[in-house]
């Protein structure tokens, strides 16, 4: 949400005023709120830690880099207009924009950077294959490899879950699938 | 299913017969997904909304595991029934507020909740009364399953769920307790939550009120980190040491008033009824301020005549679109002050 002052940045302060039992919002960034003499309780909102670290990036390394001129060719959009609202346009500017990404990621998750948990129901093995091959071929340093190696080890660990379950729920045909890719990377 | 059959009733996620249901109100999770191939919300035009809107709806509705369901077009409803939706806790504001095609697949029972293009294209939500978390993961896991098998979701295997805010990014998982606080409120020592909150990660929120308001003294605590760490232990984290944590620090802080104030504590627990029980026009804040002071003086055992299910009933009916729904026409402000202290009146003497 766009702060209704400047239009500019994010808005990150949200005021209800009920005068005379009529209720008004308004929503407005932290500077602009300043500005018009509101004072802000210390609060933990989600949208104020993730718009200080995207300003903590802004115009830094980002611009410097392909990823602050590139757009996505899916959905058109830039980093820039990523860090108006704080949402992404498709799936693909995760990969897009990747580095910059990575490091808002990052803070915003207590420095973690690989999924641990439940991969979807549905998800067959070509899914999985598909997305891995679409990392870059050539030239792999040591932490591209590292990370292949993370991320292995993370499908083993939930394809072993999902073929628990699916033993639980006696799906033996889903169980025989998963079955062979686990044998596969193993 | 008509919207005012909702209206009449208390919210099952409201019961008092749950696991430390007088400080734990609700459990709740939520799932954020997204269909695979198709852009985030914020850039998607009406068409595109309309098509996974349609999607999400028709998979939905045709799971046979979720019994009594029903969907509810939030772009052509009125603002009233989008605001009943709101005060029931079974949409989020951003859903009320946002623009074109979209929707809600509500459980009858009020217990599970699909809100469909909000931030992302679908939020599962469970909820169950008092502190019952693990009952909602293996609930939404089923749910999100079912929903899996049948349709691709963006996922990435390194990343996890794909989500349009990169802070949901992985499990997408977000595992909310709604608290009552009183105690800690009166004996000056949110702060000291807030802090500790912080550096677990955790976001408290206040409930009832809007952006930083707390009206009431009710809290919702929940988690921000959703990469790295398995939904499972996330759910274990806060079943097994945060909410216990804190509902240990509010009882301590009951404990410590009805030792050492016990005066001040009776003095306010019994003008809030004297109010309640009078008062011939009451805003919705002063009505929550009020039932809250009161929550906690039956909790306490300091008032007996009044049980807690008519407090968390009272809690609903007396929000603004409730009342309006209930009584079957649009009311000013004054009109529902003169309406919900009637409400108040006729439940409470």
């Amino acid at each position: 949400m766009q702060c209704e002052i400047c239009k500019t940045r994010t808005a990150t302060v949200h005021l209800t005023e009920i005068v005379d039992g009529q209720r008004t919002e308004s929503h407005l960034c932290q500077s602009c709120a300043q500005k018009e003499g509101i004072t802000i309780k210390s609060q933990l909102s989600l949208n104020e830690l993730l718009s200080s670290l995207i300003a903590a990036h802004q115009q830094t390394d980002e611009q410097l880099t392909d990823e602050g001129r590139t757009s996505c060719p899916v959905c058109g959009m830039t980093m820039e207009m990523f860090r108006k609202n704080a949402l992404l346009g498709c799936p693909n500017d995760y990969e897009v924009f990747g580095k910059s990404l990575g490091q808002i990621i990052e803070k915003a998750h207590d420095g973690n950077l690989t999924h641990k948990g439940k991969i979807p129901a549905g998800a067959t093995p070509p899914v999985l294959c598909s997305d891995a091959a679409k990392e870059e071929p050539v030239l792999r340093s040591n932490a591209a490899k590292e990370e292949e190696k993370i991320k292995t080890e993370n499908e083993i660990e939930t394809l072993k879950k999902q073929l628990e379950k699916a033993v639980r729920d006696e799906d033996y045909e889903l169980a025989a699938k998963l079955r062979d890719r686990l044998k596969a990377l193993q | 299913m008509r919207l005012n059959e909702l209206s009449s009733k208390l919210s099952q996620w409201f019961s008092p017969q749950a696991p430390l249901s007088d400080i734990v109100i609700s459990s709740r999770i939520r799932l954020a997904r997204n269909l695979s191939g198709h852009k985030f919300i914020s850039r998607c035009n009406d068409e595109q909304k309309q098509q996974i809107l349609q999607i999400l709806k028709e998979t939905i509705l045709s799971l046979s595991e979720l019994g009594d369901i029903f969907f509810i077009d939030i772009a052509h409803g009125s603002s009233l029934e989008r605001d009943l939706l709101v005060e029931r806790q079974l949409i989020s504001r951003n859903l009320a507020a946002g623009k074109g095609p979209r929707g809600v697949v509500i459980a009858k029972n009020e217990l599970f909740a699909a809100q469909i293009n909000e931030e992302d294209h679908l939020r599962l939500g469970v909820l169950a009364a008092g502190l019952n978390l693990d009952k909602c993961w293996q609930r939404i896991n089923d749910i999100d399953d079912a929903i899996g098998r049948k349709i691709e979701y963006a996922f990435s295997p390194k990343l996890g769920f794909l989500t349009a805010c990169p802070t949901n990014l992985g499990t997408g998982i977000r595992v909310s307790v709604m608290l009552h606080l009183p105690g800690l409120k009166m004996t000056d020592q949110l702060k000291k939550l807030f802090e500790a909150a912080k550096d677990m990660n955790l976001a408290v929120r206040g409930l009832f009120g809007e952006g930083t308001e707390a009206v009431g003294d009710f809290f919702q605590v929940s988690n921000q980190v959703t990469l790295g760490i398995s939904e499972e232990k996330t759910v274990e984290e806060f079943m097994a040491v945060i909410i216990p944590k804190i509902v240990e620090y509010e009882r301590l802080a009951r404990d410590r008033l009805l030792v050492k104030d016990s005066n001040i504590l009776d003095d306010r627990i019994s003008r809030a009824l004297a109010v309640l029980k009078s008062a011939r026009l009451i805003s919705s804040h002063e009505a929550m301020f009020l039932l809250s002071n009161l929550r906690m003086g039956i909790n306490m055992g300091r008032v007996k005549e009044i049980s807690i299910d008519t407090i968390n009933e009272l809690f609903l009916l007396t929000q603004p679109a409730h009342l309006q729904i209930n009584k079957g026409q649009n009311l000013d402000a004054e009109q529902r002050d003169i309406l919900r202290a009637e409400t108040l009146r006729a439940k409470l003497n």
